[in-house]
C-alpha cells in the first residue's frame, strides 16, 4: 500500500502560478480540485433540492388524506427526490471525492485528461437544469401533465405523460454522459498516472473502489440511455417497442432499466466503501485488515451485480427456472458485501480507536448497512417478496442501504478530508452534535417503514389507510428533524471553509497515504513531481 | 373522514408512547396479517425464519462491534495490535468469512428454494375456480371464467367491476377509508382459486396480504397466481405499481364465503346480468329523463375518478368536459373518441359498454353541467357508430 518513504524535497514548491481569477478560474477550470470543488458544491446544492421534496413527501403522509399535495404533484415528488438525490447529489458528490482525492493519493499532478474533466462537469448543470424543468414544465401554460411515474419511468405510464417526460430523458442522456465522460478519465488516470513502484495492488482501496464504479457505469449508463431512447421512440415516432397492443413488450423495458438500475445501486455504494477503508484504519491506528480481499470483492460486486438485476421485478411472472436463478444470484452476493463488512469490522478489531467525525460515521455505515444488508436477503427469497414487493418495507430497506452506503460515507468523506482541502479542522463539537441529529432522525424516519411495509402499506402512494397512520406520524417528524439537520451540516462546511485551527499536513494522527504529506491545504499544482514510493 | 379523526383524536404524543408501551400495540400492525390461505402460511413462515437469521446475524455484528467500540480504544490505553492480519486468522479470513456466509446463504436459499416450489407454480390435474382479474386505471375487473350466463347466443363470464368508495359513500359496514369498494371479489372457502392477471391500460399490481398475493398486470400478458382458500373473511388489498393519479384509489376487497352463499351470490349476479343484458337489448326509444338518469349514474361510477363528478376534470391530466368542443360539437367526434379512446393517453377505448350504457353516457355529458346541447343519443346510435368503427 501506499505507506511509504516519500522524497519530501520536492513537492510543494513548483507553484508556478495561482489559479487565474474570477469567474474564468472556474468556468475554463482543468484542475482537479477546483473541479473536485465544483462537483461537491453542486452535489451539496442537489442534496438540498432532493432533499425538499422527500420532506414534502413526509409531510403529506403524516396523516391519512389528502392535505398538501395533489396526487400527480406528490407522483412528481417522488420521481424528483430519486432523481435528484441519486443523479444530482450522490454520484457527482462522489466524483468531487475522485477528482479530488485519486491524483492526490497516487501521486498525480492531475486528471489524466484535463480539458474532458471540465466538459464532464460543465454537462451537469445544464442537465440538471433539464431535469428541474421536467418537473416544473407541468406548472406552465400548455405544459402538458406531472411525471407521475416514479424514477424507474415505466412504460405504458410513462407514454401517457406530457411534455415533461421528454426533458427527463433529454437530461438523463446529458447525465450519463457526462458520467460515461467522467468515468473514462477515472479509468485513464488510474492506469496512467500513478507513481512509479505503485502497482494496482499498492493503490488506496478509495482508488480501487472508483476504478470499478467506472467500468460499471461504462458498462450500463449505455444500456439506460437505450432503453430511454426506444421510450422516446415509442412516444413521439410510432414505434412499439414497449407497446403490447403494436407486438411490443412493456416488460421489456423493466429489464433495460434495472440492467442498469441494480449496478446502479452498487455505482452509489462502492466509492463510499472507498472512503470507509480510509477513515476506518485511520481511526483506528492499525493497517486496513485485508487489502486484497477487499479487491476482490469488489471486482465480485461488480460482475455477480450485472447479472441479478431481475430481483427488482420478481412479480412480472416469469417462470418458476428464471426466479430461482435470480434469487440465488441476489443471495449469493451477501459473500462479497459481508467480506467487505466484515474486513473493516476486523479493521477496527484490537485498534486504539478514537471517534472524530469521520470514524462516527464509518462505524454508523457498519451497522446500519449491514441491518439493510440483512433486508436486502429477506428482500431475495422470491415467495416472501410476494409481500414485501412494492411495499414500505423495500423503501426502508433501500434508504438502510443507500443513506449508510452511500450518503454517510460521503458524509465521512467530507469531514476526513475537510481539513486538507481548506486547511481548517472542522469544528469537531458541531460535527458530533450533527452526526447524532442525523443518524437518530434517519433511523427514526425510516425505521417504523419496516412495520407498516409488512402490514401491508405499498410505496408510492399519496393516501393510506388509518391503521398505518401511527408509525407515519413518527416517521414523518423524523424526516422532517432529519431534513433540517442538514443544515448543520451546511454551517458546519461553511464555517470551516472561513477559518478555523490550522490543519497540519497530517490532519489525523493515524492517516496514511500520500495525499497526507501534501500541505494542507496542498498548492494548486501538487505532485508536479511525483513523489517517491520504496519499491515494496 | 369521521374514521381518522376518531383515530386522530387517540393520536395524542401520550397515546403514542402508550402505543410503544404496548396497549394500543394490538392495533399496530407490525408483521404480516394473519395468512387466510395455505401459500400465504407458506410465506408467513419462509418471512419468519429469514427474519429470524437475519435478526441473529444481527445480534452477532452488533456483539462484535460493540465489544470492539468498548475494549479497543486509545482512551482505554488499548495499544493498536500491528500485526493483527499476520495472525492465521488474518491469513485465512478472506476463505473462512465467505464459506461461513455461503453456509448461511445456502440454508436460506435451500428452505427459500423449498417454499418457492410449494407456491409459484399452479397445481396441475386440479379443480380450480379460474378468475381473470384485470386492472384498469383506477378500478378491478374480475371475470369469473368458470361462470357464464347466454347473452346474444354467446356465453358471457360473470364480471364484477370493482371501485373504490369515497368515505360519504361507503357504509358502516365496510371496510373503512380508502378500503372501501362497491362490488367486492366474492369467493368460496375451502376452494383452489387461480388468478390470471393483466391489465387494460398501464402496469397495476393485485395485492391482497392475507392471501400472500402479489402480482403485476401486464397488458399483453396474462400471468398467473393461486391460493387455496382456507378461512372466511373480508381482506383488503390495494394496488401496488405505480399506475398514475389514483393509484393509492385502488382497493381490493376479498370476500371469502361459505360454497353456499358463493352459489347464491353467483345466482344473484347472473340474474343481474341477464336483466341488465334483457334491458339493454329492448329495442325503444329511450326519453331524455331515462337517459339522464341512467347516464348519471354510469358517468358517475365510469368516468367520474377522471373528468370528476362536476364534469370540469383534472386538467392538464383529464380535460374538462363542460363545454368542450368535443362534448358540444359534432356527435360523432364524440362517440368516436369514447368508442376508440386516444392512444397514448389514460382514454381508453370504452367499446366494452353496452350501446345502452353508451347512449346514456353520451346523452348525459351533452346535457349535464349547462352543456345543454339537447341531443338525445340512442342506443342504435351507436349500434351504427360500432359498425363504422368496424369498415
Ligand atoms: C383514466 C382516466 C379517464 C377515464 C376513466 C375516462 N377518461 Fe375520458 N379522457 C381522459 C383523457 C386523459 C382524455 C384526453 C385525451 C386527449 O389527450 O385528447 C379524455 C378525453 C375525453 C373526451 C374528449 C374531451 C375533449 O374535449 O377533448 C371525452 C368526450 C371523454 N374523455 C369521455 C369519457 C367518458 C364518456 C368516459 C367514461 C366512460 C371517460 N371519458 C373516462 C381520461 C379518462
Ligand atoms: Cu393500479
Amino acid at each position: 500500500m501506499s505507506t511509504a518513504t516519500i522524497d519530501l524535497e520536492h513537492h510543494g514548491e513548483h507553484e508556478h502560478h495561482g489559479p487565474p481569477k474570477g469567474l474564468k478560474r472556474w468556468l475554463f477550470s482543468t484542475n482537479h480540485k477546483d473541479i473536485g470543488t465544483m462537483y461537491l458544491i453542486f452535489a451539496f446544492t442537489m442534496l438540498f433540492a432532493g432533499g425538499l421534496s422527500a420532506m414534502a413527501i413526509r409531510v403529506e403522509l403524516f396523516l391519512p388524506g389528502l392535505q398538501l399535495l395533489e396526487p400527480d404533484l406528490y407522483n412528481n415528488l417522488v420521481t424528483n427526490h430519486a432523481l435528484i438525490m441519486i443523479f444530482g447529489a450522490v454520484m457527482p458528490a462522489a466524483a468531487g471525492l475522485a477528482n479530488w482525492m485519486i491524483p492526490l493519493m497516487i501521486g498525480a499532478p492531475d486528471m489524466a485528461l484535463p480539458r474532458l474533466n471540465n466538459l464532464s462537469f460543465w454537462i451537469l448543470p445544464a442537465a440538471a437544469t433539464m431535469l428541474i424543468l421536467s418537473f416544473i414544465v407541468p406548472f406552465f401554460p400548455g405544459g402538458g401533465t406531472q411525471i407521475n411515474t416514479g424514477w424507474t419511468i415505466y412504460p405504458p405510464l410513462s407514454v401517457q405523460v406530457g411534455m415533461s417526460m421528454d426533458f427527463l430523458i433529454f437530461a438523463l442522456h446529458m447525465l450519463g454522459i457526462s458520467s460515461v465522460l467522467a468515468s473514462i478519465n477515472i479509468i485513464v488516470t488510474i492506469f496512467n498516472m500513478r507513481v512509479p513502484n505503485m502497482t494496482m495492488m499498492r493503490m488506496p482501496i478509495f482508488v480501487w473502489t472508483w476504478l470499478v464504479t467506472a467500468f460499471l457505469l461504462i458498462l450500463v449508463i449505455p444500456v439506460l440511455a437505450g432503453g430511454i431512447t426506444m421510450l422516446l421512440f415509442d412516444r413521439h415516432f410510432g414505434t412499439s417497442f414497449f407497446n403490447a397492443a403494436g407486438g411490443g413488450d412493456p416488460v421489456l423495458f423493466q429489464h433495460l432499466f434495472w440492467f442498469f438500475g441494480h449496478p446502479e445501486v452498487y455505482i452509489l455504494i462502492l466509492p463510499s466503501m472507498g472512503v470507509l477503508a480510509s477513515v476506518v484504519p485511520t481511526f483506528s491506528r492499525k493497517p486496513l485488515f485485508g487489502y486484497s480481499s477487499l479487491v476482490g470483492a469488489m471486482i465480485a460486486i461488480m460482475i455477480i451485480g450485472m447479472v441479478v438485476w431481475a430481483h427488482h421485478q420478481y412479480t412480472i411472472g416469469m417462470s418458476l427456472g428464471a426466479v430461482s436463478y435470480f434469487m440465488i444470484g441476489t443471495i449469493i452476493i451477501s459473500i462479497p458485501v459481508g467480506l467487505m463488512v466484515f474486513n473493516y469490522i476486523a479493521t477496527m478489531w484490537r485498534g486504539a480507536m478514537t471517534f472524530e467525525t469521520p470514524m462516527l460515521f464509518a462505524i454508523g455505515i457498519l451497522l446500519m448497512f449491514s441491518f439493510g444488508g440483512l433486508t436486502g436477503i429477506m428482500l431475495a427469497v422470491v415467495p416472501a417478496d410476494m409481500q414485501y414487493h412494492d411495499s414500505m418495507f423495500v423503501v426502508a430497506h433501500f434508504h438502510y442501504v443507500l443513506m449508510p452506503g452511500a450518503v454517510f460515507g460521503l458524509f465521512a468523506g467530507v469531514f476526513y478530508w475537510l481539513p486538507k482541502w481548506t486547511g481548517h479542522m472542522y469544528d469537531e463539537k458541531l460535527a458530533k452534535l450533527f452526526f447524532w441529529i442525523n443518524v437518530i432522525s434517519f433511523n427514526i424516519t425510516f425505521f417504523p417503514q419496516h412495520f407498516i411495509g409488512l402490514a401491508g402499506m405499498p410505496r408510492r402512494i399519496v393516501d393510506y389507510h388509518a391503521m398505518f397512520t401511527e408509525f407515519n406520524v413518527i416517521s414523518s417528524i423524523g424526516g422532517i428533524v432529519f431534513g433540517l439537520s442538514h443544515l448543520l451540516l451546511l454551517y458546519i462546511v461553511i464555517k470551516t471553509v472561513r477559518g478555523g485551527k490550522q490543519a497540519e499536513n497530517k490532519a489525523w494522527e493515524g492517516a496514511k497515504g500520500l495525499e497526507w504529506e501534501l500541505p494542507s491545504p496542498p498548492p494548486f499544482h501538487s505532485w508536479t513531481t511525483p513523489p517517491k514510493l520504496a519499491a515494496s | 373522514m369521521a374514521a381518522i379523526s376518531k383515530r386522530l383524536g387517540a393520536l395524542s404524543v401520550f397515546s403514542l408512547l402508550a402505543g410503544w408501551a404496548g396497549t394500543a400495540g394490538a392495533e399496530m400492525a407490525l408483521n404480516f396479517p394473519e395468512p387466510a390461505a395455505g401459500v400465504a402460511q407458506e410465506i408467513y413462515d419462509i418471512h419468519m425464519l429469514t427474519s429470524a437469521i437475519a435478526t441473529v446475524l444481527l445480534v452477532i455484528i452488533f456483539a462484535f462491534v460493540g465489544y470492539s467500540l468498548y475494549y479497543h480504544r486509545k482512551s482505554r490505553g488499548y495499544r493498536a495490535d500491528q500485526r493483527f492480519h499476520e495472525t492465521w486468522f488474518g491469513q485465512w479470513s478472506w476463505i473462512i468469512v465467505p464459506i461461513l456466509v455461503l453456509g448461511i446463504d445456502l440454508t436460506i436459499a435451500g428452505s427459500a428454494q423449498k417454499t418457492l416450489e410449494k407456491v409459484w407454480e399452479v397445481p396441475k390435474g386440479e379443480d380450480l375456480l379460474d378468475v381473470k382479474v384485470i386492472g384498469h386505471q383506477w378500478w378491478w375487473e374480475y371475470e369469473y371464467l368458470d361462470h357464464s350466463v347466454e347473452i346474444d347466443g354467446k356465453p358471457k363470464p360473470v364480471r364484477v367491476e370493482s371501485r373504490y368508495l369515497p368515505e360519504d359513500q361507503a357504509g358502516e359496514d365496510t371496510a373503512g377509508y380508502l378500503r372501501a369498494v362497491d362490488n367486492p371479489l366474492v369467493l368460496p372457502v375451502g376452494k383452489k382459486v387461480r388468478f390470471l392477471h393483466t391489465s387494460a391500460d398501464v402496469l397495476h399490481a393485485f395485492w391482497v396480504p392475507e392471501l400472500a398475493v402479489k402480482k403485476d398486470a401486464i397488458p399483453g400478458y396474462v400471468t398467473e397466481t393461486w391460493v387455496d382458500l382456507t378461512r372466511e373473511g373480508r381482506f383488503s388489498g390495494q394496488c401496488a405499481e405505480l399506475c398514475g393519479t389514483w393509484h393509492s384509489r385502488m382497493p381490493i376487497e376479498v370476500e371469502v364465503v361459505a360454497e353456499a352463499k358463493f352459489k347464491a351470490w353467483m345466482e344473484g349476479q347472473k340474474q343481474t346480468m341477464l336483466a341488465a343484458a334483457a334491458e339493454a337489448a329492448m329495442d325503444k326509444d329511450w326519453t331524455m329523463e331515462e337517459l339522464m338518469e341512467k347516464g348519471r349514474a354510469n358517468y358517475n361510477t365510469k368516468c367520474a375518478s377522471c373528468h370528476q363528478i362536476n364534469g370540469k376534470g383534472l386538467p392538464p391530466a383529464f380535460p374538462a368536459l363542460t363545454g368542450g368542443a368535443i362534448v358540444t360539437g359534432p356527435i360523432p367526434a364524440h362517440l368516436d373518441i369514447v368508442l376508440n379512446g386516444k392512444a397514448g393517453t389514460a382514454m381508453v377505448a370504452w367499446n366494452t359498454l353496452t350501446d345502452l350504457e353508451l347512449a346514456s353516457i353520451i346523452t348525459y355529458e351533452r346535457n349535464a353541467w349547462g352543456n345543454d346541447t339537447g341531443d338525445l343519443v340512442q342506443p342504435r346510435d351507436i349500434k351504427a357508430a360500432r359498425t363504422l368503427a368496424v369498415k
